[in-house]
């Protein structure tokens, strides 16, 4: 199951998820408020902690009776996918965290690469760019598409969505902390790294991955934070290996 | 038209074009554009600027080329939004337009710009370098601050408009149903729409004797703080004139000179309920009010009171006092007409749909059953009220010795 990050929707995945459908069932996810999602059932109390959208992940497997259910979370969504391991169990068997984070600000001689003036930041950055933003441009369904970009009049709908939804989407992802979370995780856990990610930092991946006991660490040679859409090929080269691993 | 008489000749478009075409050599439009060029590899390292950005930006070559990432050079917030959307939107895409951002040049000042990136392919479709255009846009920037500080003070004030609405109209209903030995009162009230503007609804409650009790309902015409400043005169007379006057007749009667005298162009329809429960006696008055209906213990309806006119509008209006005597197990609605006209692809609600809720719930308590009124009207209207909606239920247990 491949849950996107803040920012964009279940495209974050069309270069990766493939290369897993051969041999797994595939699922992917819009969270709420994102991609092609029904933006009514934005609940603004639900969605205010990750739980909201932990929730969700785990009301997806029941409604599709899923067990042995690997998470594959980027960004945030490690995190939420973290959140319904612990809340799943029963259903949940391993987790791969790409560019994962417990905690985005600065705590003691945590180093989590932001203080909360530059999330304030990120706040007037949303603001200045949804201007444009209106209710007529809400996202539309996007099918399948074998190009390798997508078509230019998707531009006004891709990776946007209702701004206020955005806004607090950020403020659930950036102020959250979730780093007394990671010691109860029992299952197999891949982290996925990245060189000179600005939004989880390689010594965040190094602690992640000192507080999960018996995960793996693998450090990709991708650079950024979205590995997924820069460095496909690398990224389900490491997922696959670590999947791969847990058959029998 | 021959080229002699045009206001440009041939011969002077054509020296212009020679001149452009000298003057704009492919490195000086490079150069000196109108906008910031950089060049960047697929992870943003810098790898090529032209002049323009040199000079917007305060940096030298040495300080940027190979040295650091594009997006380094943005404030942190637009950073992230770098990485979370535009980074993704550019490799699924190709090219991202119009985004905006701050960029902190040399002396450590902020440039507001706009920014337009491509990412170039090779044969294969593999990613291989980035180019970006950037645009001065300090001016547009505070303007769209200023668009953005109005609309959020838009925002504002629109919630302390719903907010002064929704307090003034609660004082317009009682906070808490009186407890009345050997009667049953019971209310509900749904604002139309959102509830954003005050409505013309009322109903109060208070007893104005011994063991009498004076019941009010109304609908003053018109919504918002016109509306509102008359149902306040209008709940405070009958208050005071409940004290004194000599029947609910003359309530009313008070209510439409006190509105003749201070608001001549408004009107109103109320009732005014007096009931005395040593006597288990029930004086009805409508002023121009749908009247009350009764369902009676063994399940027969009936409509109590006469007709009477609207109260602010005629210069003698009529209003009757009309006896009722009540019997243990009657149960009394009052409402207006948001309930019965509650519609539904051009069908109304009506007093029919509004017996039979009273006859579904006649098990229910009086506060239950004025709930499922309203519910039901609203479910009928599809969920949305286009007028409010007020219904008072006054019942007399099975049980009532009568005093």
């Amino acid at each position: 199951m491949f849950v996107h990050g803040f920012g964009c929707d279940q495209h974050m995945w069309r270069f990766v998820a493939p290369a897993f459908a051969d041999r797994y069932r595939i699922v992917l996810l819009d969270l709420v408020g994102a991609g092609g999602s029904d933006l009514t059932a934005y609940d603004p109390d639900r969605y205010a902690q990750l739980e909201g959208y932990a929730t969700d992940v785990i009301e997806v497997m029941e409604a599709l009776d899923l067990d042995d259910v690997v998470i594959v979370g980027h960004s945030v969504s490690a995190m939420i996918g973290v959140l319904a391991a612990l809340g799943a169990p029963d259903r949940v068997s391993a987790l791969a965290l790409v560019a994962p984070s417990p905690r985005y600000i600065d705590d003691g001689e945590y180093i989590g690469g932001f203080s909360e003036a530059d999330i304030l930041g990120l706040l007037d950055s949303l603001d200045s760019n949804y201007l444009g933003w209106s209710q007529a441009m809400a996202p539309v369904i996007v099918g399948n598409d074998d190009r390798p970009e997508l078509g230019a009049e998707l531009t006004a709908s891709f990776c946007r969505t209702d701004p206020e939804i955005q806004k607090r989407f950020a403020r659930a992802t950036f102020l959250s902390d979730h780093r007394r979370l990671l010691p109860e995780i029992s299952v197999p856990t891949l982290i996925l790294q990245c060189v000179d990610d600005p939004i989880a930092p390689t010594q965040v991946g190094e602690y992640v991955h000192a507080q999960i006991a018996g995960s793996r660490l693998v450090r990709l040679r991708a650079t950024g934070h979205c590995p997924n859409l820069s460095a496909p090929t690398e990224t389900a080269a490491a997922i696959a290996a670590f999947v791969d691993d847990l058959r029998p | 038209m021959s080229p002699d008489d045009s206001p440009v000749s041939q011969v002077e478009l054509d020296d212009a074009f020679l001149a452009a075409l000298l003057d704009d050599d492919a490195a000086d439009l490079y150069e000196n554009a109108p906008c910031a060029y950089i060049s960047a590899s697929v992870d943003g390292t810098i790898l090529k600027v032209n002049a323009t950005f040199l000079a917007w930006t305060g940096y030298t070559r040495n300080d940027v080329l190979f040295a650091r990432r594009f997006q380094d050079l943005l404030v942190v917030g637009d950073r992230i939004f770098y990485e979370t959307h535009v980074s993704p939107m550019l490799h699924l895409q190709g090219l991202v337009r119009e985004v905006a951002a701050d960029l902190v040049l040399a002396d450590g000042q902020r440039l507001p710009i706009l920014m337009n990136v491509v990412l170039g392919r090779d044969e294969q479709g593999r990613p291989t370098r980035v180019r970006i255009a950037l645009f001065d846009a300090t001016e547009r920037r505070s303007y769209e601050r200023e668009l953005l500080a109005a609309r959020k003070r838009a925002e504002e004030s629109e919630a302390r408009a719903r907010d002064l609405a929704l307090t003034l109209q609660s004082t317009f209903l009682p906070p808490d149903m009186p407890i009345v030995a050997g009667l049953e009162l019971g209310a509900a009230y749904r604002p139309a729409g959102d509830g954003s503007e005050v409505g013309g609804d009322f109903y109060d409650f208070f007893e104005t004797g011994p063991n009498v009790w004076g019941v009010v309902l109304g609908d003053v015409c018109g919504k918002g703080a016109a509306a509102a400043v008359v149902t306040a005169l209008v709940r405070y007379t009958v208050r005071a004139e409940a004290a004194r006057a000599p029947s609910p007749g003359s309530v009313l009667g008070a209510v439409h000179q006190a509105m003749n005298r201070s608001y001549p162009d408004r009107f109103c329809t109320a009732l005014f309920l007096e009931i005395d429960l040593d006597r288990r006696l029930l004086t009805v008055a409508s002023g121009g009010h749908h009247l009350p209906v009764r369902r009676s213990r063994d399940g027969r309806f009936d409509r109590l009171g006469r007709p009477g006119s609207v109260l602010g509008i005629l210069d003698s209006p009529f209003v009757f006092d009309a006896p009722v005597t009540l019997a243990p197990g009657d149960t009394i609605v009052l409402f207006t007409d948001g309930v019965t006209e509650a519609q539904r692809d051009g069908d109304l609600f009506e007093e029919d749909r509004l017996r039979t809720i009273i006859e579904r719930t006649s098990t229910m308590s009086a506060v239950e059953v004025a709930d499922a009124i309203v519910s039901a009207a609203l479910d009928f209207g599809g969920g949305e009220s286009r007028d409010d909606m007020a219904v008072v239920v006054i019942r007399l247990p099975s049980d009532s010795s009568g005093g």
